[in-house]
């Protein structure tokens, strides 16, 4: 493989087995109706690992992420995740009526609570705002109290789903230099859902791309964060032709299964 | 001379923006008030020239005499406090009972199929249509008083309840689901706080049937009580009496009014327009 380029094209075939994944899937299917919406995946992640998901909407990356969050039931399939995982997700979803510091030590066992969330909110940045409202958060604030919220778990397994569309790019890019120092200082496994392809060179360590309920392709990048701009506009090409690369039917004419 | 001249103009300059403010705030304040305080000089003076007789509508001053008696007699507090046990026992019966079915219909499918066409068939029946039936039921006592009060406020708590909670943010739930809240914490950290914003609406609508009710329901052969007062005014045409138990009425009303927005000021702190104040 071309290691001088700094990225690496896994073959699909040869999946390369880790001693102990925290999240193994083999042949995961999962079907709406007449719709097969993940058909046949098969996928690990490393301790520790950090893995962008990239895919057009309808692609399945919302419903696999939602397999791997425990919120879709798995009846009878080969699924293992981790217990302590938590998810970001693209709103930040606090409880308006629960100041700051509950919303980030929602469920914690123990009467430590506060103290927990004083940290987390710490280390976010925002150890000022313990006791704001919800509603009274910037979409940034909002967005960083959702990322102490998951961290205050100590996740095995951290799902971000879409964080970061909805804020402004100046935030944005704030938010990937918090999430790369988060992750390095807790080392979970994580796994971000994006559809912006920039996002997922500048922060993971793989990087899967999902169509039709499969993945398509899978890049690894050994070349360390920051000195990825040398080869980030050839893996950008890459990567986007495989997210529209057989754009032709299917995805645009919505009722042509449906009449078959 | 340059700085005072500049203080001059300064001093000038707000007198002028005080005196062009202060009777804009003025009218307005007074215009508010203007038209009721007409009112009542008009009705003082047809009373005193004799245009409004006295059985038909006593004078203001009439009014507030009977009052000032009627308060130190000790007549009205003790009538006052029959009626306000009637309302609030009434309402303690209706808004738990309210508060159960809506819980139950709200948090679960089969309860929902068990109480609520139940609830839709009570919604079509006016409480003060079973008043003949309460009497015949309960005779005359406190008792139909208080079950028509108790009755007329079941639904309002139960419908508000019931809808706050089915219109929870299903991704707020997920959101908790994902953090493994159990069933129960999911209910009491995300769906009863997101349901009670429309509670107290039902709670507000509650409190001003019961004193719709109670009007009504104290006119049955009470013994006591503020329907009571106006019942024997009525046979003695003291109209003087009647307007002071109006007056009463109003204030229980407004009184519940206030009551439930202290509630919700509480409750609802987190709500941005409350925040910002």
């Amino acid at each position: 493989m071309n290691a001088h380029l700094g990225f690496s094209t896994v073959d699909l075939a040869a999946h390369q087995s880790h001693p102990e994944p925290v999240v193994r899937l083999r042949d995961f299917t999962r079907r709406f109706g007449a719709n097969t919406i993940i058909d046949g995946l098969d996928l690990d992640i490393a301790p520790g690992e950090f893995i962008a998901l990239l895919g057009r909407s309808g692609s399945g990356k919302t419903t696999l992420l939602r397999t791997l969050a425990g919120l879709d039931e798995v009846r009878g399939q080969d699924v293992e995740v981790p217990d302590s995982r938590a998810v970001v997700f693209q709103d930040a979803r606090l409880l308006p009526w629960k100041p700051v510091w509950k919303n980030v030590s929602l469920g914690l066992k123990g009467n430590n609570g506060r103290d927990r969330a004083e940290a987390a909110l710490k280390e976010v940045g925002l150890g000022h705002r313990l006791d704001a409202w919800p509603l009274t958060l910037s979409g940034g604030e909002a967005q960083r109290v959702a990322l102490a919220r998951a961290l205050v778990r100590e996740p095995k397994l951290l799902l971000l789903d879409e964080p970061f569309a909805a804020l402004d790019a100046l935030t944005r890019y704030r938010m990937h230099d918090l999430v790369l120092s988060l992750w390095r200082a807790h080392k979970p496994a994580v796994l971000i859902v994006t559809h912006d392809v920039e996002e997922a060179i500048a922060l993971a360590d793989r990087v899967l791309v999902l169509d039709k309920g499969r993945i398509v392709a899978e890049e690894r990048i050994t070349a360390p964060r920051g000195e990825r701009a040398s080869f980030a506009g050839r893996l950008r090409e890459k990567l986007l032709s495989h997210l529209g690369g057989d754009d032709h039917g299917e995805g645009v004419v919505p009722f042509a299964i449906a009449a078959e | 001379m340059a700085v005072l001249t500049i203080n001059d103009t300064s001093q000038a300059a707000r007198g002028r923006s005080a005196s062009t403010r202060r009777p804009f705030s003025l009218s307005r304040f007074g215009g508010r008030w203007l038209s009721p305080v007409l009112l009542l000089l008009l009705w003082e003076a047809g009373s005193r020239i004799g245009l409004i007789p006295e059985r038909t509508l006593a004078a203001p001053s009439a009014v507030l005499g009977t009052l000032l008696e009627m308060v130190i007699s000790g007549e009205l507090p003790s009538n006052l406090l029959v009626s306000f046990a009637r309302v609030a026992v009434g309402l303690l019966i209706g808004v738990g009972l309210g508060l159960a079915l809506g819980l139950i219909a709200g948090l679960s499918r089969s309860g929902e199929l068990a109480v609520d066409p139940l609830m839709q068939i009570k919604r079509t029946i006016p409480a003060l249509a079973l008043t003949p039936l309460f009497i015949v039921w309960f005779g005359i006592g406190e008792t139909p008083k208080v079950a028509l009060i108790a009755f007329g406020t079941i639904f309002p708590v139960y419908l508000n309840l019931y809808s706050g909670i089915r219109s929870v943010d299903l991704r707020l739930l997920d959101a908790a689901k994902s953090f493994g809240l159990s069933r129960w914490e999911q209910i009491w950290h995300v769906v009863l706080p997101s349901a009670l914003p429309q509670l107290l609406v039902g709670l507000r609508y509650a409190l001003s049937v019961s004193i719709l009710v109670l009007v009504v329901a104290e006119q049955i052969n009470a013994s006591a009580g503020l329907g009571y007062l106006i019942n024997n005014a009525r046979d003695f045409m003291r109209t003087d009496i009647i307007v002071v138990c109006l007056m009463v009425y109003a204030i229980l009303g407004l009184g519940a009014d206030w009551l439930v927005r202290a509630i919700e000021a509480r409750a609802l702190i987190w709500r941005p327009s409350i925040v910002e104040q």
